[in-house]
C-alpha cells in the first residue's frame, strides 16, 4: 500500500494526522516545496485540487 | 579399409558425434541475442552453449546405452533434468536482481517467462540430439543427417511463441494532461501534481490504446505481468525520458474496466507513434499471462 510522506499545502485547517504538514503562503512556494520533497524523498507529488499537495511512496513493501 | 566398412565399425562414435552436432547447431539456432540484450555477450552465451553440448551429449549418449540394454543408465536423464531446472532457478535469480538496477522493470512474469524458454529449449536440444544419434545409429548415417534436419524444423517451429498482434489492435491516443490529472484517450492513468512534470508529459507522452478482439484478449492484457511486459519492451526500443528520483515520470498502462480496452502511456525518447504502435504489437504474449476464459465448459454453451 502507498503511504503518504508529507503533505504541503496552503490551507493548514484542511489537514491533520501523522505526516509531517508544510504550510505555503503562495502557489508559487507550494509548487517549490513540493518539488524539492519530490525530489528529495523520491515520492511521488499528487494534487488534491484543494490547495494540498500530498507527497505519496508508492513502493513501499 | 573402405569408407563404408569405417562407417559401419564406428557406427556409434559417429551417431553420437552426429548427436552432439546437431544437438549444438539447435542451441545456435535458439540462442538469438535482440534488442533485450540477453543472454548477454559473450559470457551468457559461452554459458548457454556450453549447457547446450552436455544436453546435447547426454541426449545422443542416451541412445547406445539403450542399444546396449542398459537400461538404468537411462536414470541419468533425471540427473540432465535436475541440471536444467537449476539452470531455470540461475536465470531467474539472475534476472530479478538485475531487474532492481533497471528505469522500467520486467517483471516477475517476463522473467519467469524466460527462465522457462532456457530450461525448455535445453530438452529441445536433448531431443534433437537423441533423434539424430536414433537415426543415424539405429539406420543410417545420412538418415541421421535427414531427421536432424527434421529435428531443426521442429525447434524452430516451438521457438517462436506469439505476439500481441493476435490478441489486440493497437493504436496512438492523444496524452491529455487535464490539470493534475493525465488521460491517454479517455482512460484515466494517474495524478500528477508538479506543474513542471505536467510539462515534461505534455512535451514527451506517447500514448497508445490496446483493444482486445475477445473475451480471451482481454484476460490476457489484464495481467500486470503482461502489462509490464509491454511497458519494458516500448522502454527498451524507444528509450525511456526518466531517471531514479523522478518519480512522477513513470510508464504505467491503465485498464479501461467496462470495455476491457488497456491504456498505455509512456516517455519516450525517441517520439514516434507509428514505430510505438509496430512495437507494441511485437510485444511477446507471456506464456504465464495467456488465459482463455472461451474454452471453459460454461462459456462454450452458448456459442
Amino acid at each position: 500500500m502507498a503511504s503518504i510522506v508529507a503533505v504541503v499545502t496552503m490551507r493548514r485547517e484542511s489537514v491533520g494526522g501523522g505526516a509531517p504538514i508544510f504550510l505555503a503562503e503562495t502557489e508559487a512556494q507550494l509548487e517549490e516545496t513540493a518539488f524539492l520533497l519530490e525530489k528529495i524523498l523520491d515520492a511521488s507529488v499528487h494534487d488534491l485540487k484543494n490547495g494540498t499537495f500530498i507527497v505519496v511512496n508508492h513502493h513501499s513493501k | 579399409m573402405s569408407v563404408s566398412t569405417f562407417l559401419l565399425n564406428n557406427k556409434y562414435t559417429i551417431g553420437i558425434l552426429m548427436g552432439v552436432l546437431f544437438g549444438l547447431l539447435s542451441r545456435l539456432f535458439m540462442l538469438r541475442t535482440d534488442y533485450r540484450q540477453y543472454p548477454t555477450h559473450p559470457h551468457g552465451k559461452i554459458i548457454h552453449l556450453s549447457l547446450g553440448i552436455i544436453a546435447a551429449g547426454l541426449g545422443s549418449v542416451a541412445v547406445p546405452a539403450l542399444l546396449k540394454k542398459d537400461y538404468t543408465a537411462i536414470t541419468f536423464l533425471t540427473v540432465a533434468a535436475q541440471q536444467f531446472r537449476d539452470v531455470r532457478n540461475m536465470e531467474r535469480d539472475t534476472l530479478t536482481k538485475i531487474d532492481g538496477m533497471e528505469l522500467v522493470q520486467r517483471g516477475a512474469t517476463y522473467i519467469e517467462g524466460i527462465a522457462m524458454v532456457f530450461e525448455g529449449r535445453n530438452y529441445l536440444v536433448i531431443m534433437s540430439s537423441f533423434v539424430t544419434s536414433f537415426a543415424a545409429i539405429t539406420l543410417n548415417w545420412y538418415l541421421g543427417i535427414g531427421a536432424g534436419l527434421l529435428s531443426l524444423i521442429v525447434v524452430h517451429l516451438l521457438r517462436s511463441g506469439k505476439s500481441l498482434s493476435h490478441i489486440a489492435a493497437v493504436e496512438q491516443a492523444e496524452v491529455i494532461q487535464d490539470g493534475a490529472d493525465l488521460f491517454v484517450g479517455d482512460i484515466y492513468i494517474m495524478n500528477v501534481g508538479l506543474s513542471s512534470n505536467q510539462d515534461i508529459i505534455r512535451e514527451r507522452g506517447l500514448g497508445l490504446i490496446l483493444k482486445p478482439f475477445n473475451a480471451d484478449g482481454k484476460a490476457t492484457l489484464s495481467n500486470l505481468g503482461q502489462r509490464q511486459a509491454i511497458l519494458y519492451d516500448l522502454s527498451t526500443i524507444l528509450g525511456v525520458y526518466r531517471d531514479d528520483g523522478e518519480p512522477a515520470l513513470i510508464p504505467m498502462a491503465k485498464l479501461d474496466m467496462k470495455t476491457g480496452r488497456l491504456a498505455v502511456f509512456i516517455l519516450p525518447q525517441e517520439r514516434d507513434g507509428s514505430k510505438a504502435v509496430e512495437t507494441a504489437l511485437r510485444v511477446p504474449i507471456l506464456e504465464s499471462a495467456v488465459r482463455m476464459p472461451t474454452e471453459a465448459k460454461v462459456n462454450e454453451k452458448g456459442s
